[in-house]
Order: structure tokens, then C-alpha cells, then sequence
């Protein structure tokens, strides 16, 4: 793609260049990325058709029920999922724990979430993503956020939803916003550039970079509370380029089934017929909660900045 | 125009708007496919970048594979870049166990060979056929092609490994020229379906 960093002159390779890793993204587009705790739930993800997993001690809905600190999982679970399957791994840090994320790296995950659904590990600053040769995905609820990610290296976008919860409307509250707040850049001109830039708190050239693209730079994905077929296809329709499902999968009836259906959606999202089939005889979706009946302390979406 | 092909990408899952915007760029008509009646409306194909196994698994559920396959063995022109190369390959190396191939070119390819994504890399290709210098490669979590039949010509190596194969119609590479915006590779295979049209 033409608005990616152009290559070294040099005769070498280079490893870890924007476009790799913006590129790993693209790969992914269309598909489902599915959480998973365990190698044997790594398998049924691969099987159903998943493009990538993401690997992590418990999905966001037991985070929730148990409370205490969350973090990186355990190297040896990353590992054994990275030897169960043969499509990319991802795996998630905290926020600001660039530590955590230089163990990911060495373990040669392939994306790492720098992530709101683990406890943050810092209250300002967000780990620089430029330092890593593996490339980082990072939430967002609004188009500044995005771009302040996207400043610090992040290669991939997904709205932050709100994880665990199996209620899609946080989701798409923030890729409406996302989306909106880039058609409302395209109207501008380059005099009102300027004062966007600063309104979104968002480097310049990045905002010229969105208004010219009408898209971000990088692939934007949805995740947090998609539970069913139609909620995947409800996100692909709102522009979401895939999406990543959490306890959606592991917390209902019959994961293997629920998650080849959200698969079938999300390819064929645009045709009801086809996500109508893949909703039928589900069994049970995950319970989930009514996002304005949580804390704000239990928001995730509020961590991050 | 009778002389404008038109080229469809295979929209199961992928970098499908990268491969559209190329292909328009090197002067065809590009559309995505996803249903066997839209596969049977274009002169010739590209299967993108993705994740084969994802790809390979969705054709068969939409009923793709075999619609492919035909056209494939009838001669349609047909382009892959690395899940795409992995699906024109007659022979697949480290790939599942019920992974669908559809064929295509006399060749072995090993899946992810290049490693995964922290080796994923770019470099400047000399690709025979194409003029103005080495093209740009965009390897990510590339396969390589092991070894090829007497059918299959290799259009370019790098460090010792074949990475890009044509066999008469059927074209593939282990690199993405749709993430560079050097559409020459597009342009060579605009090149071949023109000829053949």
C-alpha cells in the first residue's frame, strides 16, 4: 500500500519495518481471532477456521468474576499453544509493561496486545511500540485514541468494546466513533487540519494521513462483546475489517459450533441468509452483563488514555 | 472494452483491497469473489495474502474449492501471493492435515518458511520478466517454494530459495507487491490474462 513507509535502499533485508508489521495485519482481515487459554482451545479455534488465536490465562469474563491483578500469562502456556497450532499466536501484555511485552517477543509470539483487559501496569505512559520487532495491536474508543496508539508504533487498531461482558453496544459506540470522527475529518480542509490535530490530541501528520486516507493507516478490527453471529457481522457491517471474540466462544454451550458460525458471519456478513444458518441450534451464548449496570471502576474501556 | 480483463480476488479472507487497488492501478476491471457464480463472471483470479488454512477451510464450506479447481485446470489465469502461492502449490510442506490445495503449478511449497512474524522481513527482488530493477518484497510469515517441476518456470529466488514460479497461466509469489504500491507484478500479470483473452 502506497501510504506505507517505503523501504530501506540497502541491498539487505529488514526485519520489523511498518510495513511488516502493518502488513501481519492485513493478512488477518476478513477473519476472527479468537481468545483461548489452553492448547486443546487453541485447536478447536483452528479448526473452526480461526486466523489467529489470542493466548491468555482467562478470558476478560473470568477476569471479571475473579478480580485481582491480571497479567501476562504464564511463557510455558504461550508456548505449548504456539507448538499446538500452526496459525499465528498472539498474546497480551498490560498496559505500559514494556517488560512483559519483551518477553512476549522473545517467546516469538507474532502480535501482542498491549491491552486493557489486563490491569495496567502504568497511568500514563503506554509502552513504545517503535522498540519491538514484533508488531502491537492496542484498543481504542475514539479516533484520537487510535492515533496516539498508532503514534507509539501500534500496527493494528481494535475498538476496546467492553471485554467480558458479551454486550456488543460498547463496541459499537466506539467504531461509530471511530468511523465518524474520520467522515468528519474528510470534510475538512487543510486550514481546520491543524486545530483537529490538537482537538484529538493526535500527532498532525496523522491527521492529514486519516483525512487524506478516509481510513486509518493501519487494519482496524472489533472486539470486546461480540457473543453471536450476527454481533460479527453487526461489526463487519459497521467497517470493522475482522474481529476478535472473547469469552464469547469458551463461555457458551458449544464452542466449536459458536465459533465455526461466527467464522461463516464474519466472511459472509453482508448476507443474512448465510448468518441467519450459522445462528441456528447455537445452544447457549454466554450469559453476560448490562454494561450500565457495571461500576466505573469495572470498565475497561476507561483504562487507557 | 473487449481488451480491459476483468480480474476477480478471492474474497474469502485476506488483503483483498490491496490486490483490487493494485489490480486497478495495472488497468483491469477488479471485483471480489466470493460465490461460485461471481467466480464464473471473470476472465481470470488472484488469491490474496491471508491465513491459508482459514482460506483452504473456507472454500470448502462455501462449496469454492472444486468451482476453483475447474476453472483452475480449464487454463483461467490465476495469480497467488503467499497464502495464494500456497494454494496454487500441487505439493504443500508443513501445512495441516486437511489443508485443500487447489493446484496449479508443478511445485512444493513450505508453509511459513521464512518463519514466523518476528522473521518476516523486506527486501529488493530481482524478478526475470519485469523491467525498471528489483521489485519490492514484503515477506511476512512467507512460505518458499521447495522445488518445482519441469512445467514451472522460477521467476525469482532469494537467498538460495525460489520465491517466485510461473507455469503457463498460473503465476505465484511468496511476497505481497500489493503492500508496496509497486503494481509492476500486477502489471505482468494484467500482461499474461490480456494475452490470453
Amino acid at each position: 500500500m502506497s501510504t506505507l513507509p517505503t523501504s530501506p535502499q540497502s541491498a539487505e533485508s529488514a526485519i520489523g519495518t511498518s510495513r511488516v508489521k502493518r502488513g501481519m495485519a492485513e493478512q488477518l482481515k476478513g477473519g476472527v481471532i479468537m481468545d483461548v487459554v489452553n492448547a486443546e482451545q487453541a485447536k478447536i479455534a483452528e479448526d473452526a477456521g480461526a486466523v489467529a488465536v489470542m493466548a491468555l490465562e482467562r478470558v476478560p469474563a473470568d477476569i471479571r468474576k475473579d478480580g485481582g491483578v491480571a497479567r501476562m500469562s504464564d511463557p510455558n502456556m504461550i508456548e505449548e499453544i504456539i507448538e499446538a497450532v500452526s496459525i499465528p499466536v498472539m498474546a497480551k501484555s498490560r498496559i505500559g509493561h514494556f517488560v512483559e511485552a519483551q518477553v512476549l517477543q522473545s517467546l516469538g509470539v507474532d502480535y501482542i496486545d498491549e491491552s486493557e483487559v489486563l490491569t495496567p501496569a502504568d497511568e500514563v505512559n503506554h509502552s513504545d511500540k517503535w522498540a519491538f520487532t514484533t508488531p502491537f495491536v492496542c484498543g481504542a474508543t475514539n479516533l484520537g485514541e487510535a492515533l496516539r496508539r498508532i503514534a507509539e508504533g501500534a500496527a493494528m487498531i481494535r475498538s476496546k468494546g467492553e471485554a467480558g461482558t458479551g454486550n456488543v453496544v460498547e463496541a459499537v459506540r466506539h467504531l461509530r466513533q471511530i468511523k465518524n470522527e474520520i467522515a468528519k475529518l474528510r470534510g475538512f480542509d487543510n486550514n481546520e487540519l491543524y486545530a483537529a490535530a490538537k482537538e484529538l490530541r493526535a500527532p498532525y501528520e496523522l491527521v492529514k494521513e486519516v483525512a487524506e486516507l478516509g481510513k486509518l493507516p493501519v487494519v482496524l478490527f472489533s472486539a470486546g462483546g461480540v457473543a453471536t453471529p450476527a454481533d460479527a457481522a453487526l461489526m463487519r457491517q459497521l467497517g470493522a475489517e475482522g474481529v476478535f471474540v472473547g469469552s464469547g466462544i469458551f463461555k457458551s454451550g458449544d464452542p466449536a459450533k459458536r465459533a465455526a458460525a461466527i467464522v461463516k458471519a464474519t466472511t459472509f456478513f453482508d448476507d443474512p441468509k448465510i448468518i441467519a444458518d450459522a445462528s441456528r441450534n447455537l445452544g447457549e451464548a454466554m450469559v453476560g452483563i448490562n454494561c450500565d449496570t457495571l461500576p466505573e471502576a469495572e470498565r475497561y474501556a476507561n483504562r487507557g488514555w | 472494452m473487449t481488451n480491459t480483463p476483468v480480474i476477480g480476488v478471492l474474497a474469502l479472507q485476506g488483503d483483498v483491497r490491496e490486490h483490487l487497488i493494485a489490480l486497478a492501478a495495472a488497468d483491469a476491471v477488479a471485483r471480489p469473489v466470493r460465490r461460485p457464480e461471481e467466480l464464473a463472471e471473470v476472465d481470470a483470479l488472484v488469491i490474496p495474502g491471508g491465513e491459508s488454512t482459514t482460506m483452504s477451510k473456507l472454500a470448502v464450506l462455501f462449496g469454492m474449492l472444486e468451482p476453483l479447481r475447474e476453472r483452475v485446470a480449464a487454463g483461467m489465469p490465476v495469480y497467488g501471493t503467499c497464502a495464494g502461492m500456497i494454494m496454487l502449490a500441487d505439493k504443500l510442506l508443513d501445512g495441516r492435515d486437511d489443508q485443500e490445495t487447489l493446484g496449479g503449478i508443478d511445485m512444493i511449497v513450505r508453509r511459513n518458511a521464512f518463519g514466523r512474524q518476528n522473521e518476516s522481513f523486506e527486501a529488493k527482488i530481482d524478478f526475470v520478466g519485469i523491467e525498471g530493477g528489483p521489485v519490492e518484497g514484503v515477506f511476512i510469515r512467507a512460505p518458499w517454494v521447495e522445488s518445482v517441476g519441469g512445467a514451472a518456470e522460477v521467476l525469482a529466488t532469494y537467498d538460495g530459495h525460489t520465491v517466485a514460479v510461473r507455469q503457463g497461466n498460473v503465476l505465484a509469489t511468496s511476497f505481497h507487491p500489493e503492500l508496496t504500491g509497486d503494481d509492476r507484478v500486477h502489471a505482468y500479470f494484467v500482461e499474461m490474462v490480456r494475452a490470453g483473452l
